[in-house]
């Protein structure tokens, strides 16, 4: 016997390969394939490609959106799932049921709601469209889908730090003087710092990726509402792969260095666990 | 700090946690609520701390009613069983954590971390965090975040609880020693009598959601006011009995109920180990026979087994000097004279 196996539970190289080759042919290959794709441009025509004034606007707006939603559903999910932990009401349940929606209708759905019922004769736009809220074909009308699409995110990561947060804590902060809001602000909030970064990341990250519902409700106007993704289908659509793909590794880029700088954040506030 | 409780009663949902409990804490005492699980004593401590709301009846401190007051407002010191420790502040920010909540200056804060750093022996590990410290560590950083902001008492839920063995009695010792230093009313709650009597000043016995006995830990062990306190303390030998004419009889044993005890009729006699004598021969009426069953030689005392005349099994206690001098054997026939007996009558108290 060259080696012997001291692990409990067989199998490592076994799932270990499967990993190995799923991410393989699920993520690698697709990116790499992306990146050979951008690689036929030469640099002249890939800058030309990715850093025009329309395609600037177009990121800005993406990661904009996501990151304005993402902090939406950040203080909407920690409410969210505050109420759902601390309280019963009648229709609980359904109320919890309702949080994962947005994940299981299609977002075209969601986006054509949306776009329908904000418009100047919908049922709500009738009324927010003299006030000089747009909450259709804008910038604004391109948010309120991400928060649409980001809520389950926020409120299921949350949701399970908060139902085993240890009561004792708090009353030890109660019996040491420390008012409901200190209670809060200092014990339970800081313990739920790195289930509020995963679910942002989450949410962040559907945020960018959104395309579906975006469509529908943002009018797609150049410089104004135009989302990366639609400047990608816009290229296609020229029969320009080559600018889509540049396009499209830019955006990875960006999404990979910001997920890498929130798990920076999310280890920093786990720093008390070993 | 001294505490009166009046009449405290305390319900959850059917089960009666504390039923009209009254007692009286003196200003600088160590005490100890000791009893079984479900018998009250931590819900008597929380409502004490404010942590719960008793149903009715007061608790006043020194003589100001704060039986409305929060726990925020009532200034305690709350040592928990699990410690609940901050995981995410470092030692000293765990310890400083009531004067920071109170608005107290920065360098005066670290003034008194450094303090109590120093008496709870930890200096150098201000920086650590909670899950970086052994079991021992963290209680006693849980007491001097309980002490930090001078509490006016301090109260402490089996705060040894959750320990080994040999840091338990490290702790136990090191309590009461600081006890005595800092001379801040304390009561804790234990369900290991050992540790009551070790520790505390005094002991209030509780059972069921009521007091049994308060006493010191001497008067509490050697006179025992109730069957349930006799029974609690361990180390008990029953007898099932009958009482006439102020006198207990069982098997051919004949004994005078201790004065102002005469519950006539079916009665229960309680006979500590160590308070039996063995005898090869047979002196009145005031012994029974019994059979050696059992010799456990291991430790100071020889721990002897017997079978009773009336088949019950009994547990005998002696020196080493006296069984040697004896000269027991397994199913040898002895007679059996109990030196100090409690009789109380079958159904409730003596």
């Amino acid at each position: 016997m060259a080696s012997v196996n001291r692990r409990v539970l067989p199998g490592f190289s076994l799932t270990l390969g499967y990993t190995v080759f799923y991410l393989s042919i699920l993520v690698l290959i697709p990116i790499t394939a992306c990146f050979f794709k951008a690689a036929s441009l030469s640099f002249q025509e890939f800058w030309h490609a990715v850093w025009t004034e329309r395609a600037r606007a177009a990121y800005l707006l993406t990661f904009g959106a996501a990151f304005v939603a993402a902090i939406v559903n950040l203080f909407l999910g920690l409410l969210l799932a505050w109420v759902l932990v601390r309280y019963t009401f009648p229709g609980k349940k359904l109320v919890d049921s309702l949080v994962d929606l947005p994940l299981a209708l299609p977002t075209a759905v969601g986006g054509l709601v949306y776009s329908s019922l904000y418009v100047q004769k919908g049922w709500l736009g009738q009324y927010l469209v003299p006030l000089g809220i747009q909450g259709a074909y804008s910038r604004f009308a391109i948010v309120l889908v991400l928060v649409f699409v980001g809520l389950p995110f926020v409120v299921r990561t949350v949701q399970p730090i908060l139902e085993d947060f240890d009561p004792e804590a708090e009353e030890a902060s109660a019996s040491l003087g420390g008012t409901r809001w200190q209670t809060f602000r200092n014990i339970i909030l800081p313990t739920l710092y790195p289930a509020l970064i995963t679910g942002f990341a989450l949410a962040f990250a559907r945020g960018v990726g959104e395309y579906g519902s975006v469509v529908f409700v943002s009018g797609n106007m150049p410089y104004k509402t135009e989302i990366a993704p639609i400047l990608i289908v816009a290229r296609l659509e020229e029969f320009a792969y080559g600018e889509a793909t540049a396009i499209a590794v830019v955006l990875l880029i960006i999404s990979f260095s910001m997920l890498v700088l929130i798990n920076l954040l999310e280890r920093w506030s786990m720093r008390y666990e070993h | 700090m001294s505490i009166l409780i009046k009449n405290v009663s305390k319900t959850f949902g059917n089960f009666v946690a504390l039923d009209r409990v009254s007692l009286e804490v003196p200003d600088r005492v160590l005490l100890a609520l000791l009893g079984p699980s479900g018998s009250g004593k931590t819900t008597l401590l929380r409502i004490i701390a404010g942590l719960e709301v008793a149903d009715s009846g007061n608790v006043l401190y020194q003589k100001e009613d704060i039986t409305d007051q929060s726990a925020r407002d009532r200034k305690v010191g709350f040592v928990f069983q699990h410690y609940a420790l901050f995981r995410h502040m470092t030692v000293a920010e765990n310890i400083g954590y009531g004067l920071r909540v109170r608005k107290t200056p920065k360098a005066k804060i670290r003034q008194r971390v450094g303090e109590l750093l120093k008496l709870i022996r930890l200096e150098g590990l201000q920086a650590r965090y909670p899950g970086q410290l052994s079991g021992g560590q963290r209680q006693r950083v849980a007491l001097a975040r309980a002490l930090a902001a001078e509490p006016r008492v301090l109260l402490l839920d089996e705060p040894f609880g959750a320990l080994d063995a040999k840091v338990r009695q490290d702790l136990r010792q090191w309590l009461r020693r600081l006890h005595e230093e800092i001379h801040v009313s304390s009561i804790f709650v234990t369900h290991d009598q050992e540790e009551a009597f070790e520790v505390a000043d005094r002991v209030v016995v509780m059972n069921e959601g009521r007091i049994e006995q308060i006493g010191t830990p001497e008067q509490v062990y050697d006179h025992p006011a109730t069957p349930f306190v006799y029974n609690f303390l361990g180390n008990v030998n029953l007898f099932q009995s009958r009482v006439v004419n102020g006198k207990a009889r069982i098997g051919s044993l004949e004994m005078e109920v201790p004065e102002g005890t005469h519950p006539e009729g079916q009665a229960v006699m309680y006979v500590r180990p160590h308070l039996l004598d063995i005898e090869q021969q047979a002196t009145g009426a005031d012994h029974f026979r019994a059979r050696v069953k059992h010799i456990n030689r291991t430790g100071p005392l020889v721990k002897i087994e017997l079978m009773t005349e009336w088949g019950d099994f009994v547990n005998v206690e002696m020196s080493q000097e006296r069984f040697r001098h004896l000269g027991l054997k397994s199913d040898l026939e002895v007679f059996v004279k109990p030196r100090e007996v409690r009789v109380f009558s079958a159904t409730g108290r003596a």
